[in-house]
């Protein structure tokens, strides 16, 4: 059977039954369909209103992300109509809320901003954000929620709910009183919320932000390395945002296997470590048991343990000495290990923490 | 795993036992819940409540210790009521007889007291796991860290032989692995039996292949496992102790025996990043380029290989270790051409590991690609032993007794300790106890009680008790939760004052020589 049809932009293309108008436009190559609530691999709420487009017979402007494709559909992705729409969206987000570009630190990465500069929506004719003072809370030196910023997207709460299912945050109240909400409308700190950071990755604007990396840098300051978590044995694929040789903040790598942009708690929040000033920075040398640990050169501690270790083969055997390796550290290093032990020592005494 | 992450959302079955992945591997966790929540049916087996379990279709409260007991009386069911996949069983698998007869042995009337659950729930259970097919079994440390690990291991693979469900997509024996690379140091022959690629030291043929790689004689008989070692130091036949980023001294079981063994040490080295419990014991200190400091690969529990990268420098004068290594080697006489971690895997592991000779770091950009990997154009294995074909021949079932956990409670210490990870900190806590946050999330340890003990005791929440094990005890927090069933107290060994390796019993499986983390005896006592 042939699949169904429909036109969009004048083209006729081929849907599978259930995609979306969105998904037909993309999968055609129209990635210029603006969106803003639309979050991939969770539900379509059709909520924001930007993806608006025109459907010919249709008695209104259609949300391409949450209408159903049919065959026959007459689609029209952009018009004078379909503008002045989202221009009139943008328009009541950007008065909705405190959207000042200046400091925020979403400026560079903000969809909101991007579709402001799009549609050249400069100020808006509405009023200004009302006088009281919109929520704000910094949770555990991790997470800022700035509702001043949030365009009720409802994007946190289905990273929250459907991505990572968490179960943390939700819509609360009613009409003009909506407000992303956890639990019964507390903080996050003290709300069922594990701190993955999902909702702050998937946030499109600067209401929910990494604390760490808050005036570290602009996001095209930045640049991005791929790497993998160094927790524990999934392997989650991470983005780096790194500025003069530091790490300012870690991302999920989009799509990629095995855990598609997601990350926990440790992946996105635990690299820092790296910069404690309580590194290990010398070879340490301790002249005799109980002792104190002294600085020493690399080839004085090399070459130190190398003499012991022939003195203890020498006196004792190469089975007299045993090692375990690091199973944190990369392949090449454990590599390297068990050849010094088998090769250089002579002994296949090396283990390492996978039984214990 | 036989099996892959990717499998995770896809799946319609899940029997997840000795697990607790929404803490111990999140993010694997969150796709399993995304199946869960598009109506696949998730049997959880473990002795707490956990936070997967209020996902499960089913709950079942195993007590500590009892899983063969368990496994087999699912397999009882299973064949008593003609439930298991005959065909699979008798095309791909060999050793049926001896199992049968060994788990008819397991009627439900007997296993039902030994796990603590009733005889219709271990009826339903089984007829659960029948009815949906493939099914996903997936277990952690919950299953190995007991004196008969290797019976628990095995008594999984038997489960999952005999409904038929190893070689298939969304199936699968499926061991959540707990460090980043510890399935890398496996297959890099970090191991006192074998080469890298798995490749046995007894075995004449592969050393031969090791001794042309390396141009040297190389040792016979296999090494000391880690345990063996730690004896080792105490009786003398370990003289020389070189300890690469591990904190022993806080992570081993019966931190007093274990302190006492690295004291023993005639001479120790240790590379680490950190000052530990550990290095307090050694003679030199190496100091130890971190993570994103060196450019390498780790091989995750998917058996994926992936990159890491450098973005970041040393701090002081802090080397990559494979340097430290090859620097000692060429003390030794010996120089070793390799220069970095590209060249290291591209021109050696790959060459002499069979089933990683497909893997070059120019191919590992982007997603990394799953052993084994047999040649230069292979797309990686994403399912072990395909469609029941095992890579050995023929699945090998084991008849396998139930043993109770090497020190039960008695009158003297009537509580069972379980341990594991919580979720915002690793381990000894030298790097997540480092990170800006984390600590303000969890900031010390607990003693997870039951309110049915902490009411017989009369503790309230958040109230400082003792623990006390025949090796130790601690003073610790109460966190009076439902999570834990009566009778047990649950600790993590994240925090030294009250880690719970003052407690733990270092007894071990006489194969794998792991350590019974997951059970001991003792007593608790307001203070």
């Amino acid at each position: 059977m042939s699949k169904p049809t429909l036109t969009i932009n004048g083209m006729t293309v081929e849907f599978q039954p259930g995609q979306t108008i969105l998904e037909v436009a993309r999968a055609a190559g129209i990635y210029t369909i603006p969106t803003l609530c639309h979050l991939k691999d969770t539900t379509a709420t059709g909520s924001c209103r930007m993806c608006m487009v025109e459907v010919e017979r249709a008695r209104t402007l259609l949300p391409a992300c949450a209408t159903v494709a049919a065959a026959g559909m007459v689609i029209h992705t952009e018009s004078p109509r379909i503008d002045a729409s989202r221009r009139m969206v943008l328009e009541l987000l950007l008065a909705s809320g405190n959207h000042n570009c200046l400091v925020c630190e979403a400026n560079g990465v903000c969809e909101l901003q991007a579709l402001a500069y799009r549609y050249q929506v400069a100020t808006p004719d509405f009023a200004y954000p009302p006088d009281h003072p919109y929520y704000l809370e910094d949770n555990k030196n991790l997470i800022r929620r700035d509702l001043s910023k949030c365009i009720m997207c409802g994007r946190c709460v289905r990273a929250c709910n459907e991505k990572q299912v968490n179960q943390a945050i939700s819509i609360g109240y009613r009409g003009a009183h909506n407000k992303i909400v956890t639990r019964a409308d507390i903080t996050y700190s003290d709300s069922d919320c594990v701190f993955c950071g999902q909702c702050v990755q998937d946030c499109p604007v600067g209401a929910l932000l990494e604390l760490k990396a808050m005036g570290q840098g602009r996001p095209w300051e930045t640049h991005k390395v791929r790497t993998t978590c160094p927790y524990c044995g999934v392997g989650c694929q991470l983005l780096l945002h790194v500025r003069a040789g530091k790490i300012i903040k870690v991302t999920g790598v989009e799509g990629a296997a095995p855990n598609k942009g997601r990350l926990c708690v440790k992946g996105r929040f635990g690299y820092d470590f790296i910069y404690s000033p309580e590194r290990l920075t010398t070879p340490l040398v301790r002249d005799k048991k109980g002792g104190e640990l002294r600085e020493a050169s690399w080839d004085e501690a090399l070459d130190l343990v190398a003499a012991k270790l022939k003195e203890t083969i020498a006196k004792h055997g190469p089975d007299s000495v045993a090692g375990v390796s690091c199973a944190r550290s990369i392949n090449e290093d454990s590599y390297q290990m068990q050849k010094l032990f088998r090769a250089v020592i002579g002994t296949n005494n090396i283990d390492h923490c996978a039984r214990t | 795993m036989t099996n892959s992450f990717a499998d995770f959302a896809k799946a319609k079955m899940f029997f997840v036992i000795g697990s607790n992945m929404t803490e111990a591997h999140p993010v694997a966790a969150t796709f399993l819940k995304n199946a869960v929540m598009n109506g696949a049916q998730l049997i959880v087996s473990d002795p707490r409540r956990t936070k997967l379990a209020e996902f499960a279709k089913v709950h079942v409260p195993i007590k500590v210790g009892s899983d063969v007991a368990y496994l087999n009386g699912l397999m009882h069911v299973l064949i008593k009521e003609d439930l298991y996949d005959r065909d699979y069983v008798e095309r791909c698998c060999t050793g049926f007889e001896a199992l049968k007869a060994k788990v008819m042995e397991y009627p439900p009337e007997r296993v039902a007291p030994i796990a603590g659950i009733s005889e219709e729930m271990l009826i339903d259970v089984a007829r659960r796991l029948a009815a949906v097919k493939p099914a996903m079994l997936i277990y952690t440390l919950g299953i190995t860290e007991h004196t008969c690990g290797v019976n628990n291991v095995m008594s999984c693979a038997n489960l999952q032989m005999l409904l038929g469900n190893v070689g298939f997509e969304c199936g699968g024996v499926n061991p959540l692995r707990g460090q980043n690379n510890v399935q890398g140091a496996c297959d890099m022959g970090a191991l006192p039996n074998v080469f890298p690629g798995y490749q046995k030291v007894e075995d004449p043929a592969a050393r031969a292949k090791f001794e042309a790689a390396w141009g040297v004689k190389l040792p016979e008989k296999n090494g000391l496992m880690m345990p063996q070692m730690m004896d080792g130091l105490v009786d003398g036949k370990v003289k020389f102790f070189y300890v690469f980023g591990e904190n022993l001294a806080n992570t081993e079981p019966d931190i007093r025996h274990v302190e006492h063994c690295l004291e023993s040490a005639e001479f120790m080295v240790c590379h680490d990043i950190f000052p530990t419990e550990t290095t307090r014991f050694a003679d030199v200190i190496f100091p130890a380029a971190a993570w994103s400091e060196d450019d390498g690969t780790f091989a995750s529990s998917e058996r994926r290989v992936n990159r890491v990268r450098k973005v970041s420098q040393a701090p002081g004068q802090a080397k990559p270790n494979w340097w430290i290594f090859k620097e000692l080697a060429k003390r030794f006489g010996q120089e070793w051409a390799s220069n970095s971690g590209q060249e290291i895997w591209d021109n050696e592991v790959s060459h002499l590991a069979p089933s990683l000779v497909g893997i070059r770091y120019s191919r590992i950009e982007g997603d990394g690609l799953q052993w084994p990997v047999p040649d230069l154009e292979h797309p990686g294995t994403c399912t072990l032993h395909k469609d029941g074909c095992f890579t050995c021949g023929q699945g090998k079932f084991a008849a396998i007794d139930w043993t109770p956990p090497a020190e039960v409670p008695d009158a003297e210490y009537p509580v069972v300790l379980s341990t594991g990870r919580r979720l915002t900190q690793y381990h000894s806590r030298t790097q997540t106890g480092r990170c800006l946050g984390l600590n303000d999330i969890l900031g010390e340890e607990t003693a997870d009680i039951s309110p049915q003990d902490a009411a017989r005791l009369g503790i309230a929440h958040n109230e400082l008790i003792k623990v006390r094990s025949r090796r130790g005890e601690v003073k610790v927090k109460a966190r009076v939760t439902q999570e834990v069933p009566e009778g047990m107290v649950w600790m993590a060994f994240h925090f030294r004052e009250a880690c719970a390796n003052w407690l733990t019993n270092a007894v071990f499986d006489p194969v794998s020589q792991t350590a019974e983390y997951k059970a001991c005896a003792v007593q608790i006592e307001k203070i």
